[in-house]
């Protein structure tokens, strides 16, 4: 399994640097060793929303693919208390770190999606959600004091599809068309260890069906370079071709084959999640962590949260004009105005707050490098 | 009946029951299907045969039930099938030259398909049974038990018998129905041992140690329907067909049938019924009056 770091064909060669040196060389061909420097130090963030009815493994997943427990407190409501409840969102966020890389990761959960009887609209706290996000994150760039800014923006959703189905249910198709144009949708079959080899299939056809058929916009996996190696293209292509992915997931380790792996053991055999003719959680790991992490945030930047912003502004705009105002060339946004002294004072304990922070970390790397 | 949202495995389910050691001369089965937009009623007969016992099978089933995004009341045209079942007797039995062998088109058992969640039940499903619970026998299965292992569905099945209980959803066999102490005993096995029975269905056969079974073919493990360790699917056609299917249809006419005709006469002012049929009763315990 070559974890296809493409970037790291592109750092370059100190031993070729000398060899340059007769050439016309620069030397601003470290400029990606230096931003590579740069990032690791800031460390990166990634919001993942997991939504779809109670029941379909979404925690379980959720812990198999960052090897952590985020949900150990977790109290599960029974089905009476369920029947009045409305969808929550909810917000766990863990530091995790890997050979010096720092990532902040916010996982948003949908607790109440889909179960209640009555389930109209029961989408639009999580649509309302999304675009608050995207509302905090204009404001925030909008605003003078633009030096540290939070990104609490949902990069990527994944959908959990009920394998016990026969594909789309309606509370799906309309979830993801209220959500298509906002987030990037990963479509996930859950509980995959229910369904035979054949039945994976024919399911997998019938919700790319459906999903042409109605129009949903999912997450579309970026071509690759026409100058990658067979190897990339061959593993890009069967990336695409398995969506949506049918994944298994497990917080218990069994032993099978004499090794000790992540899976589930039944009477009749054991399902080892890791195995890519088991499952496609492999698959999911790379394509979200691995390899397409980057492009979701890229994609959620640059598209959605750019699409937010243009409607935005032009009903912004469209207000102005109607109140027959000057059109300033920076949107402002109506800011409930607390008056300027306040401002000021709230800004610079901001600044303070946050170079203490610095502070903090800089004195935590120098306890850990001693 | 069987009764549960689409997907769940009730028509491979009720081809397994039926198909494993009977005849073969069913009906071929629709597999082809769509989400309906309201819950049907598709009620098709068989006749079955062995040794030398002839069995008019009809299986219900209700596409259509809880697929909706809104699915408040979707039980509502079952029970109205339910009565209207009912009804028809009641005229019969009423007519003044009637039949001598009254067609019997009431729904002898429900089984309902619980969704393997592995968390608890679904809140449609507390409505459903609760509503239902009072005109028919209902056998609450869990479908597609293959996604749980043993443990999951030890705690599973402990926590839906819990949730049953709390809400008071009395499925068959009904305690208070029990006649006598050998039966109390037999029951109260099975209720609070193996029901809900998780089930897994199938209808194609495999080679497993030399013999044909049927089964499910995965890539860690062949999952054999009629294995013991596997599924409690062999406990579940046991109890349907050779220990209670007699008593399933005394208990629909001794029990259901009855408090739907004293209701029924009540209204009427203790007259013999003219046109329509009883509105769905309202979901408060039923007097367990038998008009004699």
């Amino acid at each position: 399994m070559s974890t296809s770091l493409r970037y790291k064909s592109k750092l370059v060669n100190p031993v070729e640097e000398k060899q340059d040196h007769d050439k016309q060389y620069v030397g601003f061909a470290t400029l990606p060793n230096q931003v590579h420097r740069k990032s690791v130090k800031k460390g990166f963030d990634f919001t993942l929303m997991v939504a779809g009815e109670s029941g379909l493994g979404k925690s379980t997943l959720v812990n198999s693919l960052f090897l952590t427990d985020l949900y150990k407190d977790r109290k599960l409501l029974n089905a009476e208390e369920r029947i009045n409840q409305t969808v929550e969102i909810l917000k766990h966020t863990v530091d995790i770190e890997e050979k010096g890389v720092k990532l902040k990761l916010t996982i948003v959960d949908t607790p109440g999606f889909g179960d209640a009887v009555n389930n109209t609209q029961c989408w639009k706290p999580i649509t309302d959600y999304v675009d608050q996000q995207f509302e905090q994150y204009f404001r925030d760039e909008s605003g003078l004091n633009r030096k540290n800014i939070q990104d609490n923006r949902v990069h990527c959703c994944l959908y959990f599809i009920s394998p016990f189905g026969h594909g789309l249910r309606p509370v799906d198709v309309e979830f993801m068309k209220a959500l298509h144009e906002k987030v990037n949708i990963v479509p996930l079959i859950a509980k995959a260890d229910c369904l035979v080899p054949g039945e994976i299939r024919k399911l997998k056809e019938r919700i790319r069906e459906e999903i042409d058929k109605f129009g949903i916009k999912v997450y579309q996996f970026p071509d690759c370079d026409s100058d990658e190696d067979e190897e990339f293209k061959q593993q890009d292509r069967e990336l695409k071709e398995s969506a949506p992915f049918a994944v298994i997931g497990s917080n218990t380790v069994v032993e099978a084959k004499g090794q000790r792996v992540r899976g589930r053991l039944y009477p009749w055999g054991i399902v080892e999640v890791e195995n890519q003719a088991h499952c496609d959680f492999v698959k999911l790991r790379n394509m979200l962590i691995r390899t397409h992490m980057h492009d979701l945030k890229d994609v959620t930047c640059d598209v959605h949260y750019e699409n937010y912003r243009a409607h935005c502004i032009q009903q912004m705009t469209s207000k102005l004009t109607q109140d027959n105002r000057i059109e300033s060339p920076i949107p402002i946004l109506p800011v409930p105005t607390p008056d300027t002294e306040t401002e000021k004072l709230i800004k610079m304990k901001d600044e303070e707050l946050r170079r203490m922070q610095e502070m903090l970390q800089k004195m935590k790397q120098q306890m850990q490098d001693q | 009946m069987s009764k549960g949202q689409s997907g769940l495995g009730k028509s491979t389910l009720i081809n397994t029951l039926f198909k494993s050691q009977v005849s073969r001369k069913s009906a071929s089965w629709n597999r082809e299907e769509k989400i309906p937009k309201t819950v049907e009623i598709k009620a098709i007969g068989h006749v079955i045969e062995e040794g030398g016992v002839k069995m008019k099978l009809t299986v219900i089933d209700t596409p259509g039930f809880g697929d909706q995004i809104n699915n408040e009341n979707c039980w509502e045209p079952i029970e109205k099938y339910i009565n209207e079942q009912y009804e028809k007797f009641l005229k019969e039995e009423v007519n003044i030259a009637r039949k001598k062998r009254i067609p019997d088109t009431r729904v002898h058992c429900c089984l309902y398909f619980i969704s393997p969640t592995g968390h608890s039940l679904r809140p449609l499903d507390l409505e459903f049974m609760k509503h239902l619970s009072k005109v028919v026998n209902i056998v609450p299965i869990i479908a597609k038990a293959d996604t749980m292992t043993l443990e999951e569905k030890m705690e599973f099945k402990q926590r839906v018998r819990k949730e049953l209980e709390v809400n008071g959803i009395e499925f068959y066999p009904q305690k208070e129905f029990d006649e006598d102490l050998e039966d109390k005993t037999e029951n109260d096995k099975i209720r609070q041992e193996s029901m809900p029975f998780a089930v897994v269905g199938s209808d194609k056969e495999y080679q497993v140690n030399g013999k044909r079974v049927l089964g499910r073919k995965t890539p860690w493990g062949i999952i054999e329907v009629e294995n013991l360790t596997h599924c409690e699917f062999a406990l579940l056609r046991d109890f349907v067909i050779r220990t209670h299917l007699q008593d399933l249809k005394e208990v629909t006419h001794n029990i259901h049938y009855e408090t739907y005709r004293a209701r029924r006469l009540n209204d009427n002012g203790g007259l013999p019924p003219g046109e329509g049929v009883l509105p769905p009763a309202p979901a408060s315990p039923c007097p367990a009056t038998i008009a004699e």
